[in-house]
């Protein structure tokens, strides 16, 4: 991988359980050939993206933005709301006004 | 208040418990659009196009939420923090359009603060402790399922979705129901003193997240289960005592706790496991790249100082302190804001004839006791404050007498009239006229002339009986100081 990472710092290895578990949390239906194939791919990407970790940015404040803008508030102003046909609009089902999903109760 | 203590077969328990207590912030908009808050809508009319995480919306936070959450830092002296982030916890469930809820978890808007709790409501003397608070962070409430509308389906209402909820964490300081109980009371009381929420725990403003653990006093912390969503103060208490009790049997007969989400059943009144949720602990935190760190200036945070109203504790402080009311009256009076409110209303109305204690005595007793007969909050009262105090201020000068001032009340709630009005009307100004009762003294003198015999033998105790007396045939209308007097020179010739 040509990857001349700290010798002190161990990274986990992105292996198909990680990948197959990663998928799940995100509900992405992934095969295990699929499986097979992202997860080496994955672990490259966390090598190149470890690397970054040998330049010292003890002494640098974390960059948040590229453009130096505050976050800017909102007043306490009712705008928004009362569109309720475009929201239910892409529903695959609605009734009554509500969303319709499958049953979830625990 | 003794020791809170599960006794089991191999000794004494100790329980452990910490509260994450999550409240609605009163606000008219939500915290990342413009659409309404208010309870009760038709489903998803309070609903914008951010709410139900269209692709391409962007959150802008509103400043009130933001204001809101401050104020009540400063109200539990908590450290203030001019950098914050908000962070995507992300998790898939129905109630979730976004698939994430923005939150803060690594820098949290509000650190540590405390809420100093009463041992013993009834017991001023019991003391107090002061319980943690870890953090004050800011986010998203989620909308609502409904599972009993459909056979097949679940409706998701979103009008609740993006409601700006603050998450008050606790530190894991309490140590028996009634400990966690007092705290929630009193973050609620401190809440609605600040304004910042409503404190309405049956409209779902206020919800608990109870932590419980148990161990042998003196060892180190048990591993705790978390109880979701637990809405009332009495829930809130059985929650620890049912989840102590089952920890502790499944420790005595050799089993391990596991660190579990579980459910209060209000109806059975006990908990149970979450098992679906054992996946969902991994919300894979990262910052929120919608939105910028939060930076708040010094005018801003100058602005929500100086916007606190006086705090419960310092209220409570002054009312023994400055006005002299005994602990239990001052507690009493403070532990609503607008049971305060009205006291102080009184006070002012009632003018300076009237003492404090007086005054606090009244509301407590009389007013409290009307109100809890006719079903009325203090904010519904039929009697206003300007009207007491015109009540307590005849009553001080002598206009009428205490028993009468009972009278007056009665026929103030019932007619909603004025107190001078009333005894104006129904001549029940209480006289001091000695000629009157001079006159009546004579009359019941004569008419028991056997009893005046009696009392001037040495039956002292007949004394009682003569101030009846003359009461009565003044219709309870004599100063019953005067009376006394006029009654002494009367016999005592």
């Amino acid at each position: 991988m040509g990857l001349d990472a700290d010798a002190s710092r161990t990274r986990m290895a992105v292996d198909t359980a990680t990948v197959k578990r990663i998928a799940g949390l995100a509900r992405i239906a992934i095969t295990d050939e699929e499986a097979g194939r992202i997860a080496p791919e994955l672990d490259n990407i966390m090598g190149w993206i470890e690397q970054l970790g040998e330049v010292d940015t003890s002494a640098v404040a974390p960059m948040t933005a590229v453009i130096p803008n505050m976050l800017r508030l909102r007043d306490d102003v009712v705008t928004d709301g009362g569109v309720r046909e475009a929201v239910l609009a892409n529903a695959p089902q609605a009734e009554h006004g509500f969303f319709a999903v499958p049953k979830v109760i625990e | 208040m003794s020791e809170y203590r599960i006794h089991g077969a191999t000794g004494d328990w100790e329980v452990v418990i910490g509260l994450e207590v999550h409240a609605q912030v009163t606000s008219k908009a939500k915290l990342f659009s413009g659409a309404a808050t208010a309870f009760g809508a038709e489903p998803n009319t309070q609903v914008s196009l951010v709410d139900a995480a269209m692709p391409g919306m962007l959150p802008v936070p509103n400043r009130e939420c933001i204001r809101q959450a401050v104020r009540t830092g400063m109200a539990i002296d908590a450290a203030i923090n001019k950098w914050s982030r908000f962070d995507r916890k992300n998790y898939f469930y129905a109630d979730l359009p976004q698939g994430y809820q923005i939150s803060q978890l690594y820098h949290p808007l509000v650190g540590e603060g405390r809420i100093e709790i009463a041992l013993d409501d009834k017991n001023p003397d019991a003391g107090t402790k002061a319980i943690g608070v870890e953090r004050i962070h800011v986010e998203q409430d989620a909308g609502k399922l409904m599972h009993d509308q459909h056979p097949t389906r679940s409706y998701v209402d979103l009008n609740r979705s993006g409601v700006a909820l603050m998450e008050i964490v606790s530190k894991p300081d309490m140590r028996s129901p009634a400990e966690a109980g007092a705290y929630v009371r009193k973050l609620r009381t401190i809440l609605r003193y600040v304004g910042s929420c409503d404190g309405n725990m049956e409209e779902g403003s206020m919800r608990a997240d109870v932590n419980v653990s148990v161990r042998k006093p003196g060892d180190a912390f048990g591993t705790r289960t978390e109880t979701k969503n637990v809405n009332s103060v009495r829930f809130v208490m059985q929650t620890i005592e049912y989840e102590a009790q089952r920890q502790v049997d499944v420790l005595e007969s050799g089993g391990t706790i596991v660190q579990e989400t579980r459910l209060f059943d209000p109806d059975k009144g006990v908990t149970r496991s979450m098992r679906s949720k054992e996946d969902a602990h991994d919300y894979r935190y990262f910052p929120d790249p919608d939105l910028l760190p939060l930076e708040l200036d010094d005018a801003f945070l100058e602005e929500c100082r100086a916007s606190l109203p006086e705090l419960p504790d310092a209220k409570r402080a002054r009312y023994e302190g400055e006005l002299g009311l005994s602990p239990y009256n001052a507690a009493v009076l403070t532990a609503e804001g607008e049971t305060a409110r009205w006291f102080e209303a009184l006070l002012d109305a009632a003018g300076s004839t009237v003492t404090a204690k007086a005054a606090a005595n009244w509301v407590i007793s009389d007013l409290f006791g009307a109100l809890n007969r006719i079903g009325k909050d203090i904010e519904a009262s039929p009697v206003t404050p300007a009207q007491g105090g015109e009540l307590l201020r005849l009553i001080a000068d002598g206009t009428i007498s205490n028993t009468l001032g009972k009278q007056v009340f009665e026929i103030m709630l019932e007619t909603g009239e004025g107190a001078e009005a009333i005894v104006e009307a129904r001549g029940l100004k209480q006289t001091s006229d000695t000629g009157a009762i001079e006159a009546e003294i004579a009359k019941v003198l004569a008419a028991n002339a056997d009893k005046v015999a009696d009392y001037r033998g040495g039956k002292d105790k007949l004394f009682g009986f003569f101030v009846g007396q003359t009461m009565k045939a003044m219709a309870g209308k004599a100063n019953p100081g005067v009376v006394n007097d006029l009654l002494k020179k009367a016999l005592d010739q």
